[in-house]
């Protein structure tokens, strides 16, 4: 191993580290001196290769990582009516800000219009409601939606969505092509953890691989799916599973869209991933490092990726939500911090950090503040950002990452086994035989009995529980959202041309049917005539059924 | 317990009217046994007589639930009144169970129509023997009180749930490619009850390989005395219960069997294998119980600690308390 | 309660949100405490959740909320519960604030189980319920 040396004059006869030194050196860097708090200079790498940039990224996706720009620091919140989330957008831009972050309420996560029996006392708590393309567009009001990048945070339903953005851009002159954003759309970590599915796996494949052929063809700006570990690991899984479900479900749409048509090059760069960071500081590090390196390796030797975006692993990291407790919340602060920490030492691309009231209810503003200000810390004043990689090649910390990847691959293995030779098959597979909620929850119990037995200390629950002051500022959501938003959809359904309406559901019907039809274009023609979310749901699970869950515990 | 009962009578015709809650309080007491469970027993007997019987087993994971599920849908709207008893296994450490099958069953059931389905979970509760006296009680009372066909389903993995769903009139073995099934369940001694095979996840590869192995073990004519009998093979029927697929061909198949059962004469004779079955469990069970008596009475235990001493042979004690065991006299009364 | 002390309970998830962590490790807390779990999962509706408790003739009804929807949904409960003239006692357990801990005592939830309350007091807290019936 090459000694660190305070100049790349030491390694004038290394070839890896001048090519990645003529990269660095051709970038634009962040205005600011790389040196100490004390005025020590620091170098941008220190260590051995492969560099970041360089396959198979271990180091990071870039040459300069956060030497060019930090990472992104994405809130994501909101609630009540579209037009509560706009005038909060509108706050954002007028900021400075440039990306939108779109949540929406539990009703329209799970396809349900406000009006549904399923969505009483649930209508813009935890989100933004949108029955109709009427509440797109209050959403997005007076908002340039060829300059800004929206994030929208669904699955289920997320092709009627998608069509709802298209169709208000559209009214605005905005055409597809100059649309830029990212949507979930991971149904696979529906069924495996966050439960917020519709239809059986596979005509939901059959949807998304619809909104990657669509996106492909028509919204090159566009990120049609954010494969998320994030909702695996809030429901229990360790590190390595949290990393190798997300994985083989990035796998498995590759192979989902290139069985569809669709080239590797041409969507794959597009992909994007969303992990979470835990507490336990260095497993994290080892889990994203290790992330980067394996999706280098699958794509580029398994699926036969060239283009060099294909293979980047680029992740947005949120906190452990199940990390913060409901008791002496306030040192959830030092828990973010650290899972923060973790995030910027892994290499992420963006990161929300968790507000330490979150255990109970909505953050309150100012919690959110709180949240905001860590990440903040981390970028300015620790200098972790100054450095690429500063852990790479600490033994403790490469071997995590070996061993992260080692759990990982014979996870990938078991799959590819159970799916005769088929990422995609073994994850169908798993879902249907119970493989990764059972696995999921083992290791919930696993830990709960752990803190339970006193093995594991969690700081407030179980062990130095003084202090508690049980005092609790707790963000309520009243009736009201809900009131507005049942009136706002009764209007806009008296107000809609009902024969059109049912004329273009039916069409959604039909494309169903045809396994060799698009949904995307009939969607966003019913959207068009304001028929609803759920209306367009239900079109299409009069053909692709519904899913329900085998108990697996 | 303070929580208001009802004299089992008065439960009984509350249950033969309709009202669940009834029938559910009903199925406790069957469950728990003893002298509640005999009153329903012979409350329920000139009643019952009326239900097909139909056990349905097969290998954890071979999609049992999914398939009832879609059954008890299509008898529902046919206008049956399809009842489930669904047996899960319990921990064998602490008693406790998790009953998890109603989540695919329930989908049978029309809250719009006051529910035609009635679903009961029961757990095994550690000791097989209890099961074979709850469950035929259970099926009696689901029959008694107007349920027809009365479905029990079971993992097919201990002898008992095999015994339980061998004594039905139809007994519909599932099995799934590539699980080894087919071995499985001869091991199991499942393919010498079934009356009926069903292949499902027929979709998946390799279920045409099963259908193979089931029909090749069929031939060889000791698996089945029925086809000497009286000519009857059980047949095959490929269904995807998730997809749909087969699950109205099932049900063609199990009332073609009740159909063969009536033709050739047979079902009384199921019936009688059933009663046989009972009684001999419920003395089984009797004789266990009498056992324990006796080696916890006074003699008894003296008998024990000499054998535990070495002072005597253990079958020198069997003797002296089996001996006391069959001459009633006031200890063992 | 049937006489030989066993426990049959119902678990459930009302409405639509999701969370299941924390209502499966429950389960097994309950299933290891010697209790016979009737697991609904995802999804159920008030109708849903009664017609179980009926068949299935169950101690309590063990309802998991994380959605900030419980003021709404566990009084829904209760009040289904009386409707169907059953007696059966319904537990509540989730992300919880404790100044609602009052007003769903008062609106006729048996007990309610915040975050961090371990295995014991959980299985203790069935326990209590299902014999104050």
């Amino acid at each position: 191993m090459t000694a660190p040396t305070s100049s790349d004059s030491g390694r004038p006869d290394n070839p890896e580290y001048a090519a990645w030194r003529e990269r660095y050196d051709e970038a634009n860097l962040r205005d600011k001196p790389f040196e100490t708090m004390s005025g020590v200079p620091v170098e941008p790498i220190y260590g051995d290769g492969p560099y970041p940039g360089e396959y198979p990224y271990t180091r990071g996706v870039y040459p300069t990582m956060y030497r060019s720009r930090l990472w992104t620091m994405r809130m994501f919140a909101g609630f009540g009516t579209a037009e509560d989330t706009n005038a909060r957008f509108k706050d954002i831009l007028r900021n400075g800000g440039t990306g939108l972050s779109t949540a929406f309420d539990m009703p329209t996560l799970m396809g349900r219009d406000s009006d549904s029996p399923w969505a009483l006392g649930e209508v813009g708590h935890c989100g933004v409601a949108v029955d109709t393309l009427a509440d797109m567009r209050d959403l997005f009001a007076d908002i340039d939606l060829s300059a800004v990048s929206t994030s929208m945070t669904i699955n289920g339903p997320a092709a009627v969505i998608l069509a709802m953005y298209i169709a208000v851009a559209e009214e605005n002159g905005v055409t597809p092509d100059q649309l830029a954003g990212t949507i979930q759309a991971d149904i696979f970590k529906e069924y495996q953890a966050q439960k917020e599915y519709i239809y059986p796996p596979r005509p939901s494949v059959r949807i998304i691989t619809d909104m990657i052929r669509y996106t492909t063809a028509e919204m090159p700006r566009w990120h049609p799916l954010s494969i998320s570990g994030y909702h695996i690991r809030e429901a229990g899984s360790t590190a390595a599973q949290e990393l190798a479900f997300t994985l083989a479900n990035g796998f498995a749409y590759v192979e989902a869209a290139t069985a569809a048509g669709v080239d590797v090059d041409e969507f794959a760069g597009r992909l994007s991933f969303f992990f979470n960071s835990h507490s336990d500081f260095f497993e994290e590090i080892g889990k994203f490092r290790a992330a980067r390196r394996i999706w280098a390796r699958w794509m580029k030797e398994r699926y036969g990726a060239k283009a060099e975006r294909s293979m980047l692993c680029r992740f947005h990291t949120q906190t452990a939500g199940v990390s913060l407790t409901a008791q002496q919340p306030e040192i959830n602060i030092a828990r973010v911090a650290i899972q923060a920490l973790a995030g910027a030492l892994g290499g992420t691309q963006s990161l929300h950090t968790d507000s330490y009231d979150e255990a109970l209810a909505l953050p309150t503003e100012k919690a959110a503040r709180i949240a905001l200000r860590t990440q903040q810390i981390v970028a300015h004043e620790t200098g972790a950002a100054d450095v690429i990689d500063p852990l790479g090649g600490a033994p403790y910390v490469e071997w995590m990452t070996d061993e992260m990847e080692r759990q990982a691959e014979a996870i990938f293995a078991h799959l590819d086994d159970i799916g005769n030779g088929s990422i995609l098959e073994g994850v169908y597979a798993g879902i249907d035989n119970g493989y990764f909620v059972g696995e999921i929850a083992d290791a919930a119990y696993r830990f709960e009995r752990e803190v339970n037995a006193g093995h594991r200390i969690i700081v407030g629950v179980n062990d130095f529980t003084d202090g508690d002051d049980g005092e609790q500022h707790i963000l309520r959501i009243g009736p009201e959202a809900e009131e507005y938003q049942r009136k706002r959809l009764a209007d806009v359904k008296q107000a809609r041309d009902d024969a059109a309406v049912a004329a273009s559901l039916a069409a959604v019907t039909t494309a169903a049917e045809d396994p060799e039809a698009n949904l995307m274009p009939p969607i966003i023609e019913a959207v068009k005539t304001y028929a609803t979310l759920e209306e367009v749901v239900m079109a299409m699970e009069k053909v692709f059924g519904t899913y329900v869950e085998k108990a697996v515990l | 317990m303070a929580r208001a009962t009802r004299p089992i009578p008065e439960l009984y015709e509350a249950a033969r009217a309709g009202e669940r809650r009834a029938l559910g309080r009903l199925l406790t007491k069957v469950e728990r046994g003893g002298a509640e469970a005999d009153q329903i027993s012979e409350l329920a007997h000139p009643d019952a007589g009326n239900a097909h019987i139909v056990g349905i087993t097969g290998a954890p994971g071979a999609g049992k639930s999914t398939l009832v599920s879609r059954l008890v849908t299509d008898l529902v709207a046919a206008g049956r009144r399809p009842a489930v008893l669904a047996v899960d296994p319990s921990s064998p450490l602490t008693g406790g169970a998790i009953l998890g099958d109603r989540i695919r069953i329930d989908e049978g059931n029309d809250p719009g129509e006051g529910r035609r389905s009635f679903i009961r979970s029961m757990a095994t509760r550690g000791h097989s023997g209890g099961l074979a006296l709850a469950v035929p009680l259970a099926v009696r009372l689901f029959d008694a009180v107007g349920y027809d066909p009365v479905i029990i389903e079971t993992v097919g993995v201990g002898q008992v749930e095999v015994d339980v769903v061998g004594a039905a009139d139809t007994a519909v073995v599932v099995m799934t490619p590539g699980m080894g099934d087919a071995v499985q369940a001869n091991k199991a001694g499942l393919l010498e009850v079934a009356d009926l095979f069903v292949v499902n996840k027929a979709d998946r590869p390799g279920a045409d390989d099963v259908r193979r192995d089931l029909s090749l073990m069929l031939d060889l004519s000791h698996m089945t005395g029925q086809e000497s009998d009286t000519g009857y093979r059980p047949p095959i029927v490929m269904a995807s219960a998730l997809n749909g697929d087969g699950h109205g061909d099932v049900w063609t198949a199990v009332d073609a069997h009740l159909a063969h059962l009536d033709d050739t004469d047979t079902r009384s004779a199921r019936r009688r294998h059933r009663i046989r079955t009972e009684v001999r469990a419920r003395l089984l069970q009797a004789m266990s119980d009498a056992a324990d008596h006796e080696m916890s009475s006074p003699s008894g235990t003296e008998w024990l600690s000499k054998a535990e001493r070495a002072e005597i042979a253990p079958t020198h004690a069997t003797d002296q308390l089996l001996e006391q065991l069959l001459q009633p006299t006031e200890e063992t009364s | 309660m049937s006489q030989d002390g066993q426990i049959r309970i119902i678990l459930a998830k009302l409405g639509l949100d999701g969370h299941d962590r924390g209502i499966k490790v429950v389960a097994r807390i309950l299933r290891d405490a010697g209790m016979e779990v009737i697991y609904l999962g995802l999804r159920q509706t008030t109708d849903s959740i009664i017609a179980a408790a009926e068949q299935e003739d169950a101690d309590a009804i063990g309802l998991s909320m994380h959605n900030a929807s419980h003021m709404t949904l566990a009084p829904a409960m209760v009040k289904a519960v009386a409707e169907a003239e059953l007696d059966t006692p319904v537990i509540v357990g989730g992300i919880i604030p404790d100044e609602d801990l009052q007003p769903l005592r008062d609106a006729g939830v048996a007990v309610v189980l915040g975050p961090g309350a371990s295995a014991e007091e959980v299985a203790q807290a069935v326990r209590d319920a299902v014999a104050s019936v």
